[in-house]
């Protein structure tokens, strides 16, 4: 079967690619446009370490086929700091220590990315029901709902 | 420019790794890629326990774009009659679990290995790699392992002089063990029973290694010790460790299951062969079934105690699963189980069982919170039937300085009362509780480690400061080591960049493990600042013209002192660097010892649970951890760890097993149904630091990550006890196991 090429955006970028019809979006990321940030931990779907940002919705990429992205507005962990400045949740990540091994912190981000561009004043309970699909081993989640908490008080603040 | 007084230790600062880890620039291990790279694929065992009649790869290796297929022929062999030990494996086991040699032993056991120049048509050689087995019975659990028809995975391994499946016992006493039950008023015994559960990590394995025309190879991933990636995969492929080079990517989660190699020698002999650098990246199917868990056990503990509430007497007698090779941890279940308590006449016994499930890896205080749940869980009942609150009955037996442990060592200075106050005092231990809700307690010791570790340390020519350890960070050591080293030179911490070295940039290092890492590395690292101060004293005596001993080093600047006080303006770090050249030449230091002192570590938890009585479902509501953690170096860090322990044990508790079915297979290899709490299943996780310095350590450090899983597992049994007025003596307290004891079947 030939490849199907892919013209997409990713991070405001136009991007082109070829890619088999069985490759994931989270294998075409990783392994040929060496966006890396998209960890796979579990391919089923089950850990959200993968998580991206599929026209404004939060997905899987291991769950997505490459070739759907044609056509699409995809946002993954490489996009989310702007001009060198780190987003507010990436740096709420780092000043209350919601990290540790920080292998499914990129998942997280963009988790909590979407939560935020969706519903920007959570409670404590809808963010632990939204980032039920991402798994963290390290922090017991405590650092990080309080950290995405701190960013929806600060966005309010601001806002 | 003066600096202005700095107090380091004791700030949340934020991680000098921290940048490249939310921005997804952090290179882990399946990050790497090389040049010409090609891809492995491992083949596994479809059997639990079988002989390996033949193997033929000719297919495989005809297929298009398979370079090569190595199986334990590739691998060295250790012959089963002499050990060959390093750290706490043993070589002859390591060799055969890396690569099956005449038995599988286990589902998902590797027998062999194709390098391809996709990974798609590496698992499609796999496929046709034919081999031909002679199935043999096998035992899954312990019991099945241990009755006297068992089928025996190791011929050469003797038990009562004959063939078993126990390749080892381990034994602590102290006093008459029934001279003391003699003497109580109360004795309980129960058993227990928990299962094997998987460290969790989310990163799986996997390496990428380059052997280069020369020979000489070099290994990218992740792991616990890239000096035991090293000397593992010299061990196994027979290539001169000085003749590899292992560099550690960041790790994602390790908690013990990356201190051992999988994938490391099979990669470095696919690239031997090849030419070509070889990646391999196991699946979570095959991490949950081919590497780690921690082991299921069984137990059995009595206790014995007089109607004033002294424990006179306990024994604890456990049977660890160790997997298909020996090595269960019964010395954290034998070791750690009695030691929170002061307890005249105590007996401990340990039991490795061999059977047909993968080789168990360290998990969190390895064996410690198996030993703990039946000892904590028993003490409540004690407490109960002495109409005692629990926390007073732990705080009447408690071990205190000068306490002679069942294990061996007299305890020096350290703090467990002064968790069991905290806890008494916290308002936590007072609040009210709900319908269906009940509280438990229980308590948790960790012997913690010292052992090797190297840092060098070196100024900047502007100034500044770069400190390179040995240990992969786990979970933000290397903030905690820019905290001591900006204290140590009164610097703002910013001005340290802290790096993790490889096997040839820095000197040996053991591995990040057992609560050893910043106990150990903050030791090398002060004694490196203490040299790089007495440097950067004598070139300020230099360009001053007067003695090194008339200078004291204080915020950052070198101040003449004594007579010549006020004669000099202060020399800054950055000015003194600034003339390094003309003083002598480059400033820096190394230092590098097996470090010693390492004391324990003790913790106190309180936990709220929820009894879904309709369900069978429990829900912890509240959860408070306490911990002497000796002096917390970054709180945030150390809370982090107090916090991640309590959330494994509360998995481990409640919803994590391994599940084997009827074939010998593991049943539940991915996320879906080996259940890890979620971000819904958690309430916040409270913590509060208790500081009694470790008095052998230069900050006061004690080990902190292991002893928050040790207390969970009773913790929250002994809650569910309360909230529903029967106990569950097994793990993990599922739906369906908590609705059959409510409706008391």
């Amino acid at each position: 079967m030939s490849k199907i090429q892919v013209s997409t955006n990713i991070n405001n970028e136009s991007v082109e690619y070829l890619c088999e019809p069985h490759d994931t979006m989270l294998n075409v990321l990783r392994n040929q446009l060496d966006l890396t940030g998209s960890k796979e931990s579990c391919g089923s779907g089950d850990c959200g370490s993968c998580s991206i940002i599929l026209d404004g919705e939060l997905v899987c990429s291991c769950l997505m086929l490459a070739a759907e992205a044609e056509g699409s507005k995809l946002e993954t962990i490489e996009g989310m700091s702007e001009g060198g400045k780190l987003h507010a949740l990436q740096q709420k990540f780092l000043e209350k220590a919601a990290l540790q091994c920080g292998i499914c912190t990129p998942g997280f981000l963009m988790a909590s990315k979407a939560l935020l561009d969706h519903n920007p004043t959570p409670t404590e309970t809808e963010v632990r029901f939204w980032l039920a699909g991402n798994l963290c081993r390290c922090t017991g989640y405590d650092k990080i709902v309080k950290a995405v908490l701190e960013v929806a008080d600060d966005m309010k603040e601001s806002a | 420019m003066n600096e202005i007084s700095n107090k380091w230790i004791g700030k949340n600062t934020v991680r000098p790794d921290g940048a490249e880890k939310v921005t997804g620039r952090a290179q882990y291990s399946s990050d790497t890629t090389m040049p010409g790279m090609i891809w492995g694929h491992v083949l596994r065992s479809p059997h639990p326990h079988a002989k390996i009649i033949s193997i033929n790869t000719k297919k495989a290796e005809a297929l298009a774009g398979v370079k090569s297929v190595i199986t334990s022929k590739d691998i060295v062999d250790f012959p089963l009659d002499t050990p060959v030990i390093l750290g706490i494996q043993d070589m002859r086991w390591m060799c055969r679990n890396v690569m099956a040699r005449d038995k599988v032993l286990f589902h998902g056991h590797p027998l062999a290995a194709v390098a391809a120049t996709t990974e798609a048509i590496a698992e499609k050689a796999c496929d046709l790699i034919e081999v031909e087995y002679e199935i043999l019975p096998w035992a899954i659990d312990i019991e099945d392992a241990i009755k006297d028809d068992a089928p025996i995975l190791h011929d050469h391994i003797q038990f009562n002089g004959k063939p078993s499946n126990i390749a080892g016992t381990l034994e602590h006493k102290k006093g008459d063990i029934e001279e003391g039950f003699a003497k109580a008023d109360v004795i309980i015994e129960k058993h227990f029973k928990t299962e094997a559960v998987h460290q969790g990590y989310l990163e799986t394995h996997s390496c990428l290694v380059s052997v280069a025309a020369d020979g000489r190879a070099t290994i990218w991933s992740s792991s616990q010790g890239q000096f035991m990636v090293r000397a593992m995969t010299s061990f196994l492929t027979g290539i001169p460790q000085s003749n590899i080079r292992a560099i550690p990517a960041e790790i994602g989660g390790g908690f013990g299951g990356k201190t051992i190699v999988y994938l490391e020698p099979l990669a470095t002999v696919l690239s031997q062969k090849t030419g070509r650098p070889v990646k391999i990246v196991m699946n979570r199917e095959d991490t949950m079934r081919a590497s780690g868990p921690t082991s299921g056990s069984k137990s059995t503990i009595k206790i014995g105690a007089t109607n004033d509430g002294k424990i006179v007497a306990a024994q604890g007698i456990y049977y660890l699963q160790a997997g298909a090779f020996p090595g269960s941890p019964i010395r954290g279940a034998a070791g750690c189980s009695l030691a929170p308590y002061d307890i005249p006449n105590a007996h401990t016994f340990g039991y490795d069982v061999v059977s047909n499930r993968s080789k168990v890896a360290a998990y969190r205080a390895p064996g410690a919170p198996i030993g703990a749940y039946g000892v904590e869980c028993v003490l409540d009942e004690i407490a109960e039937a002495l109409k005692m609150c629990p926390l007073e009955l732990r705080k009447i037996n408690a071990a205190k300085e000068g306490t002679k442990a069942v294990h061996g060592p007299v305890f020096p200075k350290m703090g467990y009362i002064e968790t069991l106050d905290a806890a008494i005092n916290h308002p936590h231990y007072k609040a009210p509780l709900g319908k269906h809700q009940g509280r438990g307690v229980a308590s948790g010791f960790w012997f913690n480690a010292g052992g090797e570790s190297s840092a060098q340390l070196n100024i900047t020519e502007d100034g500044n400061v770069v400190v390179t350890t040995g240990h992969p960070d786990i979970g933000g050591s290397r903030a905690s080591i820019a905290n001591i080293t900006a204290e140590l030179l009164g610097i703002h911490h910013d001005r340290v960049s802290v790096l993790i070295g490889d096997t040839a940039t820095i000197g040996y290092s053991n591995l990040t493990g057992g609560s050893r890492v910043l106990f150990a590395s903050a030791m090398v690292v002060t004694e490196s600042a203490q040299i790089v101060i007495n440097q950067l004293k004598q070139r300020a005596a230099k360009i001053w013209g007067i003695d090194e001993d008339a200078i004291e080093w204080e915020n950052g600047e070198a101040r003449p002192a004594g007579d010549n006080a006020g004669k000099f303006a202060p020399l800054t770090l950055a000015e003194i660097a600034d003339k390094a050249t003309a003083t002598g030449g480059p400033i820096g230091a190394g230092y590098q010892v097996n470090t010693e002192g390492a004391e324990g570590g003790f913790a106190t938890h309180i936990c709220d649970v929820e009894v879904d009585m309709d369900l069978g479902i429990v829900r912890v509501k509240r959860y408070t951890s306490i911990q002497d953690v000796g002096k917390a170096i970054h709180p945030d860090y150390v809370e982090g760890q107090l916090q991640g322990g309590c959330a494994q044990g509360i998995g481990w508790a409640l919803s994590e097993e391994y599940i084997y079915n009827k074939d010998g297979h593991l049943d539940n290899t991915g996320f879906l149904d080996y259940r890890m709490p979620v971000c819904s299943d958690l309430p916040m996780l409270d913590t509060v630091i208790i500081e009694v310095p470790n008095p052998k350590h230069p900050q006061g450090v004690r080990g902190v990550g292991e002893v928050p899983l040790v207390p969970p597992l009773a913790a929250i049994s002994n809650a569910v006890y309360q909230a529903i007025g029967k106990r569950s003596y097994s793990l993990p307290m599922s739906p369906p196991k908590v609705l059959k004891i409510i409706e008391g079947n």
